[in-house]
């Protein structure tokens, strides 16, 4: 079942075109992988779901009805969470407390206990890693962090959530928890939209690919039944390219 | 029996129970970086030694009421200096408006004759009107806000001479129970050991209930003994300077304002929404407005409540010395401020501190002033040394915040 779909979604800033007719569609427990080269409008679009710039033109529909996101507060109450690349964690407070910045629960004496047990379930509904929420988050790793924005999005129970690159900055351990993650988040039936630069992490848990190059719509993929070059060849606008070439170099 | 609590299910945590648990994890909080209280407690136990050695009134009973009563003042500006650093940002002008509000006080109450709470009432609003208009300057024109409040240091010292006008003094009547409450009003004895007893019971109990509330939940929760050893701990203390305090005058009700006020900010700071915000833009200004954070409106609530502890810590002053003149406010009492906060362990990072170091930090700053002038030292090797405690503190902030980042705790 599509929870969200785009239709001719266009947004120009000043005489630059940044998005042109775009479509997208996520189903429930679906992960799309958005992929492009640099200034492709992958942030753009990112911007448009979670409300930080209006489109100019084009249709969202969100369960099935047509709906505007005016701001990131209208993101959120629809259901559609956002993870920036950056996380947007405090240092000095602990996971609970950033969990929940916010959003605490009986604003004028915290409950503490229940925020906590709440964390909990949600940490352990991701089958994460992290030893205890009550030390601050600057203790943790890369991927711990990662885990905790992601389970912060969580807590309004979204539809759909959108990871603005969760592996860039990450090792090889940690790439693979936070693919895990993208795996749980599945399972539990939400929609994911991954915007991702790594066609190993793309491969591994989307089902499908879209590629976007210079703002449009360069084709959808089924996972299962594409190449890496072929994604590349979409990413960069042909098969005769340097990356083509130096693959073929490499058969011959 | 044993279901392991929710937060002590992974295999990586080191498991501490008891009493021997809660001594070990402050050790090694202490190793990481987590210095807490410790700096300032030594600290004042060496400036107290030094202090008995060279005088021995130093440490009387006489010297330490008086001490608390000097320090009531400028320890209500520094925590509103607590505030403003937690967020990140500095309130330099706080002497200026403290002597602003002494001025106003007076001129209200003994130049036009109005009764003493409208006239404290006046102060009190001036200092947060002055709190409000920094609070905008800095959220609209983005200006840093020690540049803003340096501009209004100087202002406001106009604004208090041209208030006190050519006479530069004004003497408040020694009748009036607001210079009472400041020099002669002291906690009858069985008040103070009962005050005493309610915080150490009060202490017990929130302590006791929070910790079933996390049983009853499926978390770890502090052990029955460690709650009771805590509270004794803290009326042994309370009882003790009671009755230390007790042999000479005893405990006056302007420095329990001011340990009430501490106390206030501690659970506003620790236990509400808005302290969260506080404590999250000082942390990450970025994330805070991403989380649905007013941060403008924090700022704002932050500079008011700073301006307004500062005028009323010039009420205070202005009480305590039964005047208000030229020179109320002005010297080293915003020095004197900022260092109290540094002292008690605020960060000039943002994000770190407690209300209860403006306590601990006036307590240090106001036994060095008192040594200091008991051995007949004028001001300017007062000066000096503050200076010298005020670096020592920046520097083990510094330090500090070096280890924590190192031993993951920053």
């Amino acid at each position: 079942m599509t929870v969200l779909s785009l239709r001719g979604i266009s947004k120009t800033f000043g005489a630059v075109a940044a998005l042109t007719d775009i479509e997208l569609d996520v189903a429930a427990g679906q992960v799309v992988a958005v992929v492009g080269d640099n200034g492709a409008g992958k942030s753009t679009l990112v911007k448009i779901l979670s409300g930080v710039h209006p489109p100019d033109s084009g249709t969202i529909t969100f369960e099935g009805r047509a709906v505007e996101i005016p701001s990131p507060a209208a993101a959120h109450r629809l259901g559609i969470a956002t993870v920036f690349q950056d996380l947007a964690l405090c240092e000095n407070l602990d996971v609970v407390q950033n969990l929940f910045l916010g959003q605490e629960i009986r604003p004028l004496r915290l409950n503490d206990v229940a925020m906590e047990t709440r964390s909990w379930e949600l940490l352990r509904q991701l089958s994460a890693k992290i030893p205890s929420v009550r030390v601050p988050v600057a203790a943790l790793s890369g991927g711990q962090r990662q885990t905790v924005a992601i389970a912060r999005s969580l807590l309004g129970d979204p539809k759909v959530i959108i990871l603005d690159e969760p592996t860039a900055a990450l090792g090889v351990a940690q790439t693979a928890e936070v693919l895990n993650l993208v795996e749980r988040l599945r399972e539990n039936g939400l929609g994911v939209i991954m915007i991702s630069h790594n066609m190993a992490d793309v491969k591994a848990v989307a089902d499908t690919v879209a590629v976007l190059r210079l703002g449009r719509n360069n084709g959808v993929f089924d996972v299962d039944s594409v190449s890496a070059e072929d994604i590349i060849a979409a990413i960069t606008g042909a098969t005769d390219n340097v990356v083509a070439r130096r693959a073929q170099r490499g058969q011959s | 029996m044993t279901t392991v609590a929710t937060d002590r299910q992974d295999e990586r945590l080191r498991h501490r129970e008891g009493l021997r648990g809660a001594l070990a994890g402050v050790v090694e909080r202490a190793r990481g970086g987590d210095l807490g209280v410790i700096p300032v407690v030594v600290g004042l136990i060496v400036i107290w030694s030094v202090f008995q050695i060279l005088n021995p009134i130093f440490l009387s009973s006489a010297n330490l009421v008086n001490l608390t009563l000097e320090s009531a003042a400028v320890g209500v500006i520094a925590l509103g200096i607590v505030c403003v650093l937690l967020v990140g940002q500095i309130d330099l002008s706080v002497g200026s408006v403290s002597g602003l509000s002494g001025a106003v006080l007076a001129v209200l109450f003994v130049g036009e004759g109005l009764p003493v709470w409208l006239a404290i009432a006046a102060a009190v609003l001036m200092g947060a009107a002055v709190g409000w208009i920094y609070g905008q300057l800095f959220n609209r024109f983005g200006v840093p806000s020690f540049v803003i409040t340096l501009a209004g240091l100087l202002a406001f010292l106009g604004l208090q001479l041209y208030v006190l006008g050519t006479k530069g003094s004004i003497n408040l009547p020694f009748d009036s129970g607001l210079v009472n409450f400041a020099q002669l009003d002291f906690v009858p004895a069985w008040l103070s050991y009962t005050l005493a007893v309610v915080a150490a019971a009060g202490l017990f109990v929130t302590g006791y209930l929070h910790a079933r509330e996390r049983r009853r939940a499926g978390l770890s929760a502090r052990g029955v003994p460690v709650l009771a050893l805590r509270s004794v701990a803290l009326l042994a203390v309370l009882a003790f300077v009671v009755w230390y305090l007790g042999q000479t005058r005893g405990v006056g009700w302007m420095f329990v304002f001011f340990v009430a006020l501490v106390l206030i900010m501690h659970y506003l700071l620790s236990r509400t929404k808005w302290g969260r915000a506080v404590y999250a833009v000082g942390g990450n200004v970025e994330a805070a407005r991403r989380a649905g954070i007013n941060v403008r409106a924090v700022y704002t609530s932050v500079f008011v409540l700073c301006s307004t502890f500062a005028a009323v810590g010039g009420i205070l002053a202005a009480a305590r010395l039964a005047a208000a003149n030229q020179s109320s406010g002005a010297g080293d009492v915003n020095l004197n401020a900022i260092a109290a906060a540094v002292i008690g362990g605020t960060s000039l990072f943002g994000g770190r501190g407690t209300a209860f170091g403006a306590l601990l930090g006036i307590i240090v700053i106001q036994s060095i002033s008192s040594g200091l002038t008991l051995l007949n030292l004028d001001s300017s090797i007062r000066f000096v040394v503050t200076g010298a405690v005020l670096l020592l503190a920046v520097i083990v902030d510094s330090v500090s915040r070096r280890s924590r980042t190192s031993h993951g705790r920053a």
